[in-house]
């Protein structure tokens, strides 16, 4: 997957800058954005070139809220020009609070309503297997999206259908008010989910559980974030 | 009598025989209706899921049908049906059995009356209403077809004889005093309660589009543009767009339907339910009477 111009880790800071101004340390307290660089630079059979090839594989961003790491990410990769960065929010920017993917190129679904994403990736991973397709699915969710009920619908559905290119990501910055007794991947456990717990800031330790294999089941990889440095 | 639902299911098992584009998505109602198909996916008592996972299979290329009874179509999951398909601008078929009343003994959880109402505060939806058995296939096939958001209400309630299925409204009689639109499964009690009244009156199983150039070229023909509109669905729900295409027309509008201000908490039949709004023929005909006079009034 050959993209002119990559950008590199290197150039998130000022990528981000130009989305929130100077304070400095704002980008590296994006819960999502090791994740998101760890799947756009070394896991996703996709590029700037083949966002509409069926065989691509496929990563929704659930949580749309806080949309600067993917859209920082996006630029890095090359599919946004940086300099739409500056125009974010603005009347007639692409680039909102929640990503809109009849205006980005590369976003694969409109999201900032939470619970929507997981059971669309259910969908999307039946879709590709119905036709015969190798392509995966990842979906990014938050530990606290998983409030929503419909998360558990899709969860024990995708369990059911044994969706092995399914890829389910849980940024778990224990942001939610209730939380999760014995943690969140638990929740995804028992509905028949391969499960992997890892340091959400921790690149070698993401790339080495997004491409395990999980034969005949869905995977769901928690990636932890410490507290005291949620986004 | 084949029903309504049975044609849909045929029609779309034919269609899946030759179209690999076509998958269904259920959740349990009418699982049993279809053959045992890797693309007919029944997701367990699970609408939101059920919604989101239709719109998953259009983002991979296919063409879902996602259909269960009304209430649980479009009323439970309606953010899912406002965002998984509209807000992403992905394509999908919802079909829905149950109408406003088609069981009335399960009471008020499993009517429907305001689905369509809930469509029309969502752009690009088609919304198509037979009023025979024979009217869906053709409505069903010509959905399949398309790559954009089409409902489909089906209901036991139904016409006497097909029509010919088309976008636009069918003149089934002309008259000089007025102009009536029946939808669906409404045609035949308005034929019965319009028996003496010289109206026009127009058949509509396409209801978005509006077929507002329709509405108009009958009211042209008429000696006065008067207009009533009977729906089985909520009472009104139409009436914003024919206001509009008579907007540059001095006119009278009434609406007929399910009524909007109470909650009628009985069980009975459905014809019990058309008379209590009033969208049996005799309610009809009341309404005629009142809106375009009788002979027998006049004399």
């Amino acid at each position: 997957m050959a993209v002119k111009d990559k950008s590199g880790y290197a150039d998130i800071p000022a990528l981000f800058r130009r989305m929130t101004g100077d304070e400095k340390h704002e980008w590296a307290a994006a819960s999502t954005l090791d994740v998101l660089w760890v799947l756009y630079d070394r896991v996703l059979d996709v590029s700037p070139d083949r966002v509409d090839d069926p065989d691509r594989d496929r990563f929704l961003l659930s949580k749309g809220h806080g949309p600067m790491a993917y859209y920082a990410v996006l630029a890095a990769k090359g599919y946004i020009d940086p300099s739409t960065l500056d125009t974010w929010t603005a009347w007639d920017s692409p680039l909102g609070q929640h990503p809109d993917r009849v205006l980005v190129n590369g976003v694969e679904i409109s999201s900032g309503s939470l619970g929507h994403g997981l059971p669309i990736a259910v969908g999307t991973a039946l879709g590709l297997r119905l036709q015969g397709r190798g392509a995966r699915t990842f979906v990014l969710v938050g530990d606290a999206e998983l409030d929503e009920g419909s998360n558990h619908e899709a969860i024990a559905l995708a369990g059911r259908l044994g969706l092995d290119r399914l890829v389910t990501v849980v940024v778990d910055n224990a942001s939610g008010t209730h939380g999760w007794p014995g943690g969140v991947a638990k929740r995804f456990e028992v509905e028949g989910w391969q499960t992997s717990t890892v340091d959400g800031r921790d690149h070698e330790a993401l790339h080495e559980a997004f491409t395990q294999d999980h034969p005949g089941r869905p995977l769901v990889v928690v990636a932890e974030i410490g507290k005291g440095e949620r986004r | 009598m084949t029903s309504m639902r049975e044609v849909f299911v045929d029609t779309v098992e034919d269609v899946m025989r030759h179209d690999p584009r076509v998958a269904v998505v259920l959740a349990e109602i009418s699982r049993d209706a279809f053959t045992p198909n890797e693309r007919v996916v029944n997701v367990g008592i699970r609408e939101q899921a059920m919604v989101g996972v239709g719109a998953g299979l259009a983002l991979s290329g296919l063409r879902p049908v996602v259909h269960t009874y009304a209430p649980f179509l479009v009323e439970r999951p309606f953010e899912q049906v406002k965002l998984d398909f509209g807000h992403q601008d992905l394509g999908g078929v919802l079909v829905s059995i149950g109408g406003s009343y088609d069981d009335p003994v399960w009471g008020r959880t499993h009517q429907a009356p305001g689905d369509v109402a809930l469509f029309d505060t969502l752009p690009g939806w088609t919304v198509r209403v037979p009023g025979h058995p024979d009217e869906v296939g053709p409505i069903v096939r010509d959905a399949l077809e398309r790559d954009d958001r089409v409902y489909i209400r089906l209901s036991l309630r139904q016409n006497a004889a097909p029509h010919p299925v088309v976008e636009g409204f069918t003149e089934v009689r002309r008259g000089r005093q007025g102009v009536v639109v029946a939808v669906g499964p409404m045609l035949d009690t308005v034929l019965e309660a319009t028996r003496d009244a010289d109206v026009t009156v127009l058949y509509a199983t396409t209801v978005r589009p509006f077929d507002a150039a329709g509405l108009q070229a009958a009211v042209r023909r008429a000696d006065r543009a008067d207009v009533l509109l009977v729906e089985p669905y909520l009472e009104g729900t139409s009436a914003h767009l024919a206001a509009e295409a008579l907007a540059d027309v001095p006119h009278r509008l009434r609406s007929l339907g399910v009524r909007r201000d109470s909650e009628l908490r009985a069980y009975g039949t459905a014809e019990d339910h058309d008379s209590a709004h009033d969208l049996d023929v005799l309610g009809v005909a009341a309404a005629v009477r009142r809106m375009f006079g009788h002979p027998a009034a006049a004399a």
